[in-house]
């Protein structure tokens, strides 16, 4: 069945199963494999993407259910124009293996759009459905506060 | 190569060799540089293991995979140091799986004896002995080397770089060489005239290599300083290149599933299957089947379709049945004593006794990206793009399940999400060069499920230790550590080279033979155990289970002694080991310890010495109306030279969450043959919410410097467990320990 889908602004038609999840669409059909696959059950929060600006696990939505417009990371922010929170991850020195980030990136995204100058505790809230191995949690944090203190100002 | 010079005060040799438009040059330990691993291609001047210069400036060929630990902004940094090029201008990429790219240091490490008290002739003739790395072709991420093994290479090769380009500079501009100067990539004259190393590299490849003396390290402007990672933008914009983001013209996807109990497959039934949405192939693999689709999760559903006669596990059905055999060890004659100071089999007279018996469980990597290669069959022979800590290793082996020639096949190493001693094995790759086989000319990426991954791994070995030691006085005057493991090292090097060498295996007894405490009568057994559940190395090996027995007991010992558990490890590690003292008082002073905590506030030390480096790690927990909360944690760490304190202070909490939550809710257990933890659900790792506010202080007292990536994990289950203990009076002498505490 063909579905029509709005990724970062432009608009591609598919024709797949109706259940395939929405992880899976970008990374394998459309190549956007910046959003990353760690478990398929939403334990991790590597597959986060935004779906009208609501953060997502791209792992658990099926195609045929993706109510609206859909951002990944590649749409957040490109090398060459960083997101303010992107611009944070790199002066706070966050990633370790990286594997993680684009869904920690995103999560982040979402909460400061909810809470534009959020709590350690909201934080915790927010972001601990994002498991990170690398543990770098602490710059995640810290990042985060930066990047809410530069989009205040 | 067309010369070879000799960096006198090292068994160093400097390579060089004139390449389209520049010059290559790299440093060796050997009398012989191994052959170059780089083929030159059509307008591309790449020759050099380490460094090209050419029209398009300098290029460092980084041997080291990347993993996390910020090998190849660090490498830059030494190469820039002597090079005199502005760090941010050199382009860093991965070399070819090659014989040149040899681990050294790992293979020091190998060396007999406890590292702490080599001598620096010692350490230095380990050094020379790198060179057996070299006849094993071990091309290794691991083991905390890369900074070891880098230090003196890459800074040798900058400064015999910048000697060769200025000798070029003084022949055309017809001056001395030692009156002109360098900086940013750059060769300047007195007159000011500049010429830029593009310019000259072609005529610095016909200057000889030269024996350049090293600059002080308060010349340095990079090292030392924490510098912005050369993979920081890629990795957090979604655009850096993993082993799953491969994307190759044609290629398919494909998902596996193997003998849950890493056993035979005695038969499967694929009929279903067949006919689902997007599948193209099934693939028999030997011990399993891979389904080839036009998508990953549609070859992961039709998987699920599969029916399998699986044979049985090569080891027992149950985790009970398995510890068996490791009690068994424990109680039989030992394999080795690799430490057997004084008297450890009397007790002092009027000492007091203690003794306890501990274990740890199997453990999963459980690396954020799942395992996964892509491999092409073609007329060219077979090509691997994976993360994979180990190339030479994947590629020989790769080229066995092919039936090539290992120069047949090509390796492409990329980012990797999560290695841990996980992406050193080989077994991704050869499924999926199994998986190419069955389709020639079609690129082939194989994904593992979480589930196939965590089921499918090397796991940390479950290990059972008893402890016995005596106190007197306030202090620890014997201690008598027997510790029962299967080997990591035997299995390891039986997948990698195909034989085990016999002989003890010493990462069995590493964080508990060689720590630096004077106890006067100490003495170390490894039991080793014969039990056929893979296992492998995971992040800091041994010690990783022997810190918790080590620096748990000698919290026991302290208490049994009537001492403060700091003022008692500080004490023997003076009379031991300097360096030691110096973490333990770092912490010391960094957590303002008292010895004294209010109620509902517990607070414990650590100390361990693992890859050269000995880490303190204090831990303080809060009970939070009978949940306890892992408040804060210091570390101090000293590593002998702070390259990059920002990478180093990473490594340390990085180390210290994967150490914490192992001790706090990781295990692997078996029934009917079969691992039962299959994903994070079942196998909790920390989270955001549970992580202590860290701080870390980095020491630089060694004379040598020593590794990060992995000291930061063998203390942050003691600490947490001794200072559980000072909160509740329960001493856990097992792991994990959810199984006796509540943790928010
Ligand atoms: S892959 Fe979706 S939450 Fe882990
Ligand atoms: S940076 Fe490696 S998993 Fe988060």
């Amino acid at each position: 069945m063909t579905t029509t889908l709005t990724i970062n602004g432009t608009r591609h038609s598919v024709d797949l199963p109706d259940d395939l999840p929405l992880l899976w669409v970008l990374r394998d059909e459309i190549g956007l494999t910046g959003t990353k696959y760690g478990c398929g059950v939403a334990a991790c929060g590597a597959c986060t993407v935004h779906i009208d600006g609501e953060a997502v696990r791209s792992c658990q939505v099926a195609l045929s259910d993706v109510w609206g417009d859909v951002t990944t990371i590649e749409g957040h922010g490109t090398p060459d124009a960083l997101s303010a929170l992107q611009q944070a991850w790199i002066d706070h020195q966050v990633a370790q293996c990286g594997y993680c980030q684009s869904g920690q990136i995103m999560q982040a995204a979402a909460l400061l759009a909810q809470a534009p100058s959020p709590t350690d505790a909201e934080i915790d809230e927010a972001m601990q459905g994002n498991l990170c191995r690398c543990g770098t949690y602490p710059r995640i944090r810290a990042a985060i506060h930066s990047a809410a203190k530069a989009m205040e100002g | 190569m067309s010369r070879i010079g000799k960096i006198a005060r090292r068994t160093f040799l400097i390579g060089s060799a004139a390449v389209v438009g520049g010059v290559a040059i790299g440093a060796w330990y050997v009398s012989r540089p191994a052959p170059n691993p780089l083929t030159p291609q059509e307008g591309e001047a790449s020759l050099n293991a380490f460094v090209v210069i050419d029209g398009n400036g300098v290029t460092l060929v980084a041997p080291r995979a990347e993993m996390g630990q910020g090998v190849r902004t660090t490498w830059a940094a030494l190469l820039a140091e002597e090079l005199d090029v502005n760090w941010e201008d050199i382009k860093v990429i991965h070399g070819p799986a090659a014989a040149a790219y040899y681990n050294s240091a790992m293979m020091a490490s190998a060396l007999p004896g406890i590292e702490y008290r080599k001598s620096e002739f010692t350490r230095n003739l380990g050094e020379a002995l790198g060179v057996i790395g070299k006849v094993f072709e071990m091309q290794i991420t691991g083991g905390s080397t890369a900074m070891r093994d880098g230090y003196e290479r890459m800074r040798a090769t900058g400064a015999a770089a910048r000697e060769m380009l200025k000798e070029a500079a003084a022949k055309r501009l017809d001056v001395k060489a030692r009156d002109l100067r360098t900086e940013g990539g750059a060769v300047i004259a007195p007159d000011g005239t500049r010429l830029t190393y593009s310019e000259l590299a072609a005529d610095a490849a016909a200057q000889d290599p030269r024996d350049v003396a090293l600059r002080d390290p308060s010349q340095w402007r990079y090292l030392g300083k924490s510098l912005p990672r050369v993979d920081i933008v890629e990795k957090s914009t979604g655009t850096a290149t993993f082993g799953i983001d491969v994307r190759v013209e044609g290629m398919k996807f494909a998902a596996l599933k193997v003998s849950p109990r890493r056993g035979a497959m005695n038969g499967f039934d694929a009929s279903a299957a067949r006919t689902m949405p997007g599948v193209e192939q099934i693939v028999d693999v030997g011990d399993g089947v891979a389904v080839v689709a036009s998508n990953t999760w549609l070859a992961m559903q039709a998987l699920e379709a599969i029916t399998f006669d699986w044979g049985p596990a090569p080891y027992p059905a149950t985790t009970d049945a398995i510890f068996a055999p490791i009690a068994a060890a424990l109680g039989a004659e030992p394999t080795a004593t690799p430490r057997d100071d004084g008297d450890a089999s009397t007790v002092p007279d009027g000492a007091t006794v203690v003794e306890a018996d501990y274990s740890a469980p199997y453990l999963a990597h459980a690396t954020m990206e799942p395992m996964n290669a892509t491999a092409l069959i073609d007329a060219d022979g077979l090509t691997i793009w994976a993360g994979n800590q180990g190339p030479t290793i994947l590629r020989d082996r790769c080229a066995e399940v092919a039936g090539l020639d290992a120069d047949q096949v090509t390796v492409h190493t990329t980012y990797m999400g999560g290695g841990f001693g996980r992406r050193g094995e080989v077994d991704f790759g050869q499924y999926a060069t199994r998986v190419a086989m069955a389709l020639p000319g079609v690129p082939v990426q194989l994904t593992w499920s979480r589930e196939e991954d965590m089921t499918h791994d090397f796991y940390r070995p479950g290990t059972m230790a008893r402890m016995r030691g005596a106190v007197k006085n306030g202090t620890a005057v014997m201690l008598d550590a027997q510790v029962a493991s299967p080997s990591p090292s035997q299995q390891a090097l039986k997948r990698w080279m195909g034989f085990a060498p016999g002989g003890p295996d010493n990462v069995i007894t590493e964080g508990l033979a060689n720590q630096p405490y004077a106890i006067p009568n100490y003495r170390c057994r490894n039991h080793q155990a014969d039990v056929a559940v893979p296992i492998g190395f995971w992040r800091s090996v041994g010690n990783s289970h022997n810190g918790f027995y080590m620096e748990s007991f000698m919290d026991e010992m302290a208490h049994a002694a009537g001492a403060d558990p700091l003022d008692f490890r500080l004490d023997l590690a003076r009379r031991e080991w300097a360096p030691a003292a110096g973490v333990l008082q770092a912490v010391k002073d960094m957590s303002g310890w008292t010895g004294q905590t209010p109620d509902g506030t517990g607070r414990g030390v650590a100390m361990c010495y693992a890859f050269g480096t000995p880490v303190a790690t204090v831990i303080e927990v809060q009970d939070e109306g009978g949940a306890i909360r892992i408040a804060k944690a210091w570390m101090a760490c000293d590593p002998g030279i702070a390259l990059d304190p920002s990478i180093i202070e990473a490594q340390m909490f990085g180390g210290l969450v994967y150490g914490l939550s192992a001790a706090m809710s990781e295990e692997i257990t078996f029934d009917n043959g079969i691992a039962q933890q299959e994903n994070f659900p079942d196998y909790e790792a920390l989270r955001i919410h549970q992580m202590p506010q860290v701080e870390v202080r980095i020491l630089e007292t060694l004379p040598h410097i020593s590794g990060v990536g992995e000291p930061g994990t063998p203390g942050a289950a003691p600490a947490l467990a001794n200072a559980l203990f000072d909160l509740t009076g329960k001493r856990a002498r097992q792991l994990p320990l959810n199984k006796m505490f509540d943790f928010i």
